[in-house]
């Protein structure tokens, strides 16, 4: 099949460095986020949601962001499959020896990822073409959409955080595998910087995935 | 002491196989594996039992044709050796033993634990080599060679070719395998030449032979008897990168 146009190593180059650009998106979403806790007006989150929703370079940009988790996806599932026809018939007894667990797994970790996002991008489309979105009523943002307060009600909701708790536990296995394994991809393996990469790569997988959970969690409980 | 032995036991490449489990009690603790197996194959002969076909031939861990996924791992629960260093005495008095052969679409088995490798050979074929001039041998001292470039290039190819990373990869990836060959030429003057045409056409019969694709899990390091390191994958990945970008 595909392998036929792309070399497995061109398509790992393309996994990888899609793979780094949405950790980065993910940064710019988390900090974003982040807002809404620091800010109980919900002001700067507000302005933030307007001005990536107005922003002439955001909406062209929100196209790149589309493709690449569309190719990210897309390749992903393509050297799974092959992954999986290069081994028709498994061991009886197979005891992996793999560097981490999570390693292992990326399919199905990026699997829940990808559920989330349609259900996350369905919300968050529906509610702004219904324009369900509720007003901002004071203050010098008065009339605009009031995003914040949407993303505040559902957080409200215990079963949606516990939902959003564990689809982001899933989104952090998946990443502190990930980044170590982008570079090792790119061909970046050095003596000296291998073991920062590795180290900066599980602290990253942390600081997002617990940076992600704690907003419902805070807002659940505190707000 | 006695083992028990559940082994991979098929007729021909076509004949779908099963596993067969014997008891053995001949095993003395300081009989190597192999040498274990052709004791235990005496006793199928004696019993007027088809013995069981496995792969050897250097029995001294430079051959790499000792390929049997055992108890969970190729070459045995033992790291840095191959099958035919495998000693008895790692294994407990009436263990249960499982012996596989590898198992990978480009590697279809031949017959019980032996299977085809000669899948190696082609991307070999493709690219494993360096072209020159027949006639004397040069003056190796003519071309400087860093001490570096010598030691890294001496250390990727001790790889005896025997296939363990394809069998210990969840995806039967080869690259530790063609890495390593891609990367004892790359790091020295006289590779350099055809290293842009090399690694392109050695990746290209990795993927056209069914290999999967590279995850960087890292099982293939951690099993490899002769412990290629993974910075020869990242190698073979620039080592692309610059010959499709140049
Ligand atoms: C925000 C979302 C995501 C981020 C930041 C992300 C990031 C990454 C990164 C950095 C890698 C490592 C690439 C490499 O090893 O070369 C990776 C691998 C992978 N991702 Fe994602 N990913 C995301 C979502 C997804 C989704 C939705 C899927 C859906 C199937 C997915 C499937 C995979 C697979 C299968 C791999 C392993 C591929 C391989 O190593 O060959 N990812 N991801
Ligand atoms: S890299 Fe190691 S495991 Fe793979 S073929 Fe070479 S010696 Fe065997
Ligand atoms: S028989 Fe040669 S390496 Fe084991």
């Amino acid at each position: 099949m595909s392998k036929k146009y792309y070399s497995s190593l061109t398509k790992k180059y393309i996994m990888s460095f899609l793979g780094l650009f949405l950790m980065t998106f993910l940064l710019v979403h988390l900090s974003i986020n982040l807002l809404l806790i620091v800010d109980d007006s919900r002001e700067l989150f507000n302005e933030a949601a307007h001005f990536m929703g107005t922003n002439i370079f955001i909406q062209v940009f929100q196209w790149v962001l589309f493709s690449a988790f569309a190719v990210h996806i897309l390749v992903g599932v393509i050297l799974q499959i092959q992954n999986w026809m290069a081994r028709p018939k498994g061991y009886a007894r197979r005891v992996g020896a793999e560097e981490s667990i999570f390693s292992r797994y990326m399919i199905y970790t990026g699997a829940i990822i990808f559920i989330f996002l349609v259900i996350h991008l369905a919300d968050f489309f529906a509610n702004k073409m219904i324009g369900d979105v509720p007003e901002i009523t004071s203050g010098n943002l008065a009339g605009m959409e009031d995003m914040g307060l949407l993303v505040m009600e559902k957080f409200k909701m215990g079963g949606y955080v516990l939902f959003y708790v564990i689809i982001f536990l899933f989104l952090g296995f998946h990443l502190d595998h990930a980044f170590q394994s982008a570079f090792q991809s790119l061909g970046l393996n050095h003596p000296k910087y291998t073991p920062f990469i590795k180290g900066l790569g599980h602290f990253m997988a942390i600081v997002l995935t617990v940076g992600f959970i704690s907003i419902p969690i805070i807002i659940y409980f505190f707000k | 002491m006695k083992v028990k032995l559940k082994i991979w036991r098929q007729e021909n490449a076509e004949a779908k196989g099963s596993f067969q489990t014997y008891t053995f009690d001949k095993v003395a603790p300081e009989m190597s594996f192999l040498e274990m197996m052709d004791a235990f194959n005496t006793q199928l002969i004696t019993e007027g039992k088809e013995p069981v076909a496995f792969d050897h031939d250097c029995r001294e861990g430079i051959c790499g044709a000792c390929s049997m996924y055992i108890n969970g791992h190729p070459h045995g629960p033992v790291s840095g050796i191959t099958t035919c260093h495998l000693s008895m005495r790692h294994f407990k008095d009436g263990e249960t033993i499982t012996v596989e052969p590898w198992r990978a679409k480009a590697f279809p088995v031949i017959k019980d634990l032996i299977v085809d490798r000669s899948a190696f050979d082609q991307i070999q074929i493709a690219g494993g080599f360096i072209s020159m001039n027949v006639g004397g041998a040069p003056e190796a001292n003519s071309i400087p060679v860093k001490v570096k470039n010598a030691d890294e290039a001496f250390d990727s190819s001790v790889c005896i070719g025997c296939g363990a990373c394809v069998a210990a990869c969840k995806n039967a990836s080869a690259m530790l395998f063609v890495s390593a060959k891609v990367s004892q030429f790359a790091l020295l003057p006289q590779g350099r030449v055809e290293a842009k045409e090399r690694v392109e056409k050695m990746v290209a019969k990795m993927d056209d032979l069914g290999f999967g694709n590279c995850t960087n899990t890292y099982a293939c390091e951690a099993e490899c008897p002769k412990d290629i390191s993974i910075t020869n994958i990242a190698r073979m990945n620039r080592e692309f990168f610059s010959a499709k970008v140049s």
